[in-house]
């Protein structure tokens, strides 16, 4: 059992991950999982949740940072606080979806991996996020928005100004 | 296991169950590209490049993850195969910088050959190239990240090969990239750099020039260089090495060390020493004059017939007046057997004195003894690759001995080798081993009385006695156990764990020592007691019946140093070796002694000489040496620097000087009517083959005094245990040797006066301390540390 002292994750979060490397046949399978739930609580992976993680699952950082690269929706930077992701894919494509990204920067005033200045959203062009049959869609944190018209846009991310979204990321 | 037979390009070959497709192909001839295939390595079928056509398969198959069946039908080459090829290389290409002309792998680079062969030459990619600019990771290891093939063998090769994993990939896709260990954003200078061994493996891996070296890029193109296949000088492994060589206005240069034909006794490695720390020939600080000291104090050059004559007249005078025995002679470890060997004749029969050793590393003299009449027991580096289990007692072979550690982890990793390990400290290669001993400090003579029966001594030995006991049950289950004993065991102690061994069936020893000829030196007898061979001063011998030395033992290294303190050394002559460093002697000490120096760097004792005589280096010489194992390897000339003498031909000289009767110290001049090649028409290449021709028929010319082959003949024929194979040696193989001592001496009445030369990855001695990289590399692991520090205080 790889517990950790000093850990710097919450006491919830650090007894999820004591628990997580004893249920694979190979500690390192927790490893994408970690990151993500490490994102979820951190923001974004940091250099020391890269260290902690890579003890606690006993490889050394590099093979860490190896893996969190790869994966496109972990970030190693701060995003804002409702990160939007904006599918471009295939069918989004075909609907509209780079319409609906150039609102997004308009109106955000942000570019792709960009964040606003008050730190309230960030903006990501996205491959696909499975909701295809309600293209064109976009993600914010984990919340989906389908059928989306820039109109439709402009509500949405009113509502999140507003402080009506779930800030879980 | 039992063979296989398929058909590969309408061949049959045929190769053990088991074999790699592409391995079976290589056996019997047939070549299969590849970029990500490495032999040892694991396996990653990343580029694409092997794929054949195998009959019954839907697709084409990876040569290079596909193991041989019997009746299996193979194609290597035909147009669907090299269609394939060429889209692999047009993709490889994409993203590849058209910078062959300056990149240091133009010439030898494996892309470069195939896109030569298929002929990639068209690029359907339109978009602008991806550019990113060169990397310095650490003072040898460069990136250049668009010429970067993705591979993974610089990854593998670090990781699985080195165990130190400090290469990794990142990213994905067009923008995947190989990275270093220590990010840019962790680095105090927002650099990314590895934090690592720097052994350069990884760049000698690389099929292209994406990995590049501090020492030789951008320096010159492959086929402007000679290359000359001789041992490195660093370590007692005694790796092969090729240097590249190329002609400079004062000599010959070396400009670069590498591994080129991986026909060594080291196979694939080389170590950081043994790649890069050949620059001390061109440190600024080199002498390349004789100087002698003058009435005022100060050394002042000269030409080499005054330093010559006056070192000579010298010599004889004090030989004469104030007799041999207050003559000291202190050789070194970088000598080869011939110049060693002569060194100690000269002393016994031209000085008359037995005054003479070496800074010894460890105890052979003991070994020697230990092993007497078990010559079959001694192990060769080749055994460290094969042995089915491993007791390491002492040492620290990753720092140590690299390439034992190298041939050790493979040895595990492909072989499933179980590694023993004793040791004070917790040693690296404790990863690899099946069960590590943590010994107590200086625990390593109470081991050997425990392993010897002494049940008692177990508490001085660990404090963990159950542990204790059970690893020696574990030992003593083996067979062919392959013993490695560190310098920490000697004389009685020593023999002690070599009796225990040998209780082992079929296990064979090693003793590690830490110069390239630390082996050699003692072998060839620079020591107060001992003629070549462990032959005991005053026995009766062949040897000693053609010495006319005197017969009482002489004095060791300190006892020599006593002497000139009481005032009764009148002379001292030093050949490669730094003893009033290594000793910390007090100058005051030789001030009533003529102090003779050999040596490339007025270090501290050449700083105290009154005559000074610029040496040529172990790559600037040729000879043969022995590492530690007792492998005997032929050592030849590639750098050459004008004003600086071999320590063979300072020491004929100097003895002609004094009077010695020449065709006695060397036998040279029996073979005045030789065949030089004439009758055979010499072109290039053919007088060096005839010269194996005719030293394999014992007919070889002897004409010079200076001719070290005089020498090697006399070692042959006269010191026990060297049954030279000369067409082995001059063919730059290795062959191992084991001594034949009599054991007459009582082991423990010896001082041993062993000094370990507790060398880091990156010193090597006094030598090391004028090879620039290695100084660059210490002071980058200063810096590493102190970064490391700050991290973590950060952090805290
Ligand atoms: S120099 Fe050696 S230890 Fe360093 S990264 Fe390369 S392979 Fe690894
Ligand atoms: S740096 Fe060289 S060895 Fe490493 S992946 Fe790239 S091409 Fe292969
Ligand atoms: S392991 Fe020893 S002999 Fe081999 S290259 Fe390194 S220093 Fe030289
Ligand atoms: S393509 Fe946009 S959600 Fe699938
Ligand atoms: S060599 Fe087989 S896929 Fe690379």
């Amino acid at each position: 059992m790889s517990t950790v002292t000093n850990t710097i994750f919450s006491p919830e979060l650090a007894a999820r991950f004591d628990h997580l490397v004893t249920i694979y046949p190979v500690k390192r399978s927790a490893l994408v999982p970690m990151l993500l739930y490490a994102q979820d609580e951190i923001g974004y992976v940091s250099d020391a949740a890269v260290s902690e993680i890579a003890v606690r699952i006993g490889i050394n950082d590099l093979e860490v940072r190896n893996v969190l690269s790869y994966y496109s929706m972990l970030r190693t930077k701060p995003a804002g606080k409702y990160n939007v992701q904006v599918c471009t894919n295939i069918s989004c494509m075909l609907r509209g979806g780079y319409g609906i990204l150039d609102h997004c920067k308009k109106t955000l005033g942000i570019g792709h991996k960009e964040t606003t200045a008050d730190g309230t959203f960030s903006l990501e062009e996205v491959e696909c996020i499975g909701a295809c049959c309600w293209a064109p869609a976009m993600q914010v944190n984990y919340d989906f928005h389908d059928g989306l018209t820039p109109e439709k846009v402009d509500v949405v991310l009113q509502q999140y100004r507003d402080g009506q979204g779930k800030d879980v990321k | 296991m039992a063979d296989v037979t398929l058909i590969v390009d309408g061949k049959q070959i045929t190769a053990p169950a088991g074999t790699l497709l592409i391995e079976a192909c290589k056996s019997a001839g047939i070549e299969i590209p590849a970029f990500c295939y490495y032999p040892g390595l694991s396996l990653q079928a990343a580029c694409r490049m092997c794929v054949v056509r195998i009959e019954k398969q839907p697709k084409l198959a990876t040569a290079c993850t596909t193991t041989i069946a019997e009746g299996m039908v193979v194609q290597t080459e035909t147009p669907e195969i090299a269609q394939a090829r060429k889209a692999t290389l047009q993709l490889l290409l994409g993203n590849h910088p058209l910078d062959c002309p300056v990149c240091d792998a133009g010439g030898e680079c494996e892309l470069q050959d195939m896109t030569f062969k298929y002929g990639a030459a068209e690029s359907f990619y339109a978009e602008p190239k991806n550019h990113r600019e060169e990397q310095k990771w650490s003072p040898v290891v460069y990136f250049d990240r668009p010429r970067c093939i993705l591979c993974y063998r610089c990854v593998r090769m670090c990781g699985e090969g080195m165990d130190v994993f400090a290469l990794g990939i990142q990213n994905r896709g067009s923008s995947a990239v190989i990275a270093p260990n220590v990010p840019a954003q962790l680095s105090p200078d927002d650099l990314a750099h590895v934090d690592c061994e720097q052994c350069g493996m990884c760049i000698d891996a690389c099929p292209v020039g994406a990995l590049t070296s501090g020492t030789y890029r951008y320096k010159t193109r492959p086929w402007e260089m000679n290359h000359v296949a001789t041992v490195c000088t660093h370590c007692g492994d005694g790796c092969k090495t090729t240097l590249g060589v190329r002609s400079t206005s004062d000599g010959s240069e070396i400009v670069r060390g590498d591994n080129r034909d991986k026909s060594g006794i080291n196979n694939d490695f080389l170590c950081n020493k043994g790649r890069y720390a050949f620059d001390f020939a061109n440190h600024e600080d080199r002498i390349t004059q004789p100087l002698v000291r003058q009435a005022n104090g100060e050394l002042k050059p000269v030409s080499w017939e005054i330093a010559l004559d006056h070192v000579g007249k010298k010599l004889r005078e004090l030989r004469d007046t104030r007799g041999g025995k207050s003559i000291g002679v202190i050789g070194g470890n970088r000598l080869t057997n011939e110049e060693a060997y002569l060194l100690q004749k000269f002393a016994r029969t031209v000085l008359h004195t037995n005054n003479i050793d070496h800074h010894r590393t460890a105890d052979y003299v003991a070994f020697a003894q230990s092993l007497a009449g078990h010559g079959e027991r001694t192990a060769s580096l080749h055994d460290t690759l094969k042995a089915p289990a491993v007791l390491i007692v002492g040492g620290d072979p990753t720092v140590q001995s690299p390439a034992t550690a190298w041939n050790l982890r493979t040895n595990v990793r492909l072989n499933r080798a179980k590694l023993y390990i004793a040791n004070a400290a917790e040693i690296k290669l404790r990863r690899q081993a099946k069960a590590f001993l943590q010994l107590a400090p200086f625990g390593y003579n109470a081991l050997a009385a425990y392993l010897a029966g002494d049940e008692a001594a177990a508490l001085s030995a660990t404090s963990d006695t159950a542990a204790l006991s059970s690893f020696r049950d574990a030992v003593k289950a083996e067979e062919n156990l392959l013993i490695l004993i560190g310098s920490e065991l000697r004389g009685a102690e020593l023999k002690k764990l070599i009796d225990f061994g040998l209780t082992i069936p079929g296990a064979k020893f090693a003793l590690l020592s830490d110069y390239v000829n630390s082996r050699g030196a003692a072998d060839m007898g620079l020591l107060p007691d001992m003629l070549p061979g462990y032959t005991p001063v005053g026995a009766t011998s062949p040897m000693a019946t053609e010495y006319a030395g005197p017969n009482a033992l002489g004095l060791d290294m300190l006892e020599m140093f006593d002497s000139a303190d009481r005032g009764n050394l009148s002379a001292l002559y030093v050949v490669g070796a730094n003893p009033v460093a290594r000793y910390s002697i007090d100058p005051a000490t030789l001030k009533n002694t003529f102090v003779v120096v050999q040596e490339m760097f007025l270090t501290e004792t050449a700083a105290l000489a009154d005559v000074v005589l610029p040496a040529a280096n172990l790559y600037e010489k040729a000879g043969s040496v022995t590492n530690s194992y007792g492998d005997l390897q032929q050592v030849s000339k590639a750098g050459d620097r004008a004003g600086v003498r071999t320590d063979f031909e300072m020491i004929v000289r100097v003895a002609d000087k004094i009077g010695a009767n020449m065709q006695s110290l060397v036998p040279f001049g029996k073979g005045l009517r030789a065949d030089m090649g004439q009758t055979r028409g010499v072109q290039s290449g053919e007088a060096d083959r005839h010269a194996v021709w005719l030293t394999a028929n014992n007919m070889e010319p002897r004409l010079s005094p200076f001719d070290s082959f005089a020498i090697l003949d006399e070692i042959q024929r006269l010191v026990p245990g060297y049954n030279i194979l000369r067409l082995q040696l001059l063919s730059g193989n290795d062959q191992h040797l084991s001594p034949a001592a009599t054991p007459l001496v009582q082991i423990s009445n010896r001082r041993d006066l062993v000094v370990p030369a507790n060398d880091t990855l990156f010193t090597s001695g006094t030598l090391g301390r004028y090879s620039t990289m290695l100084c660059d590399l210490q002071q980058n692991e200063i810096l590493r540390a102190s970064n490391l520090t700050q991290i973590q205080t950060a952090a805290d």
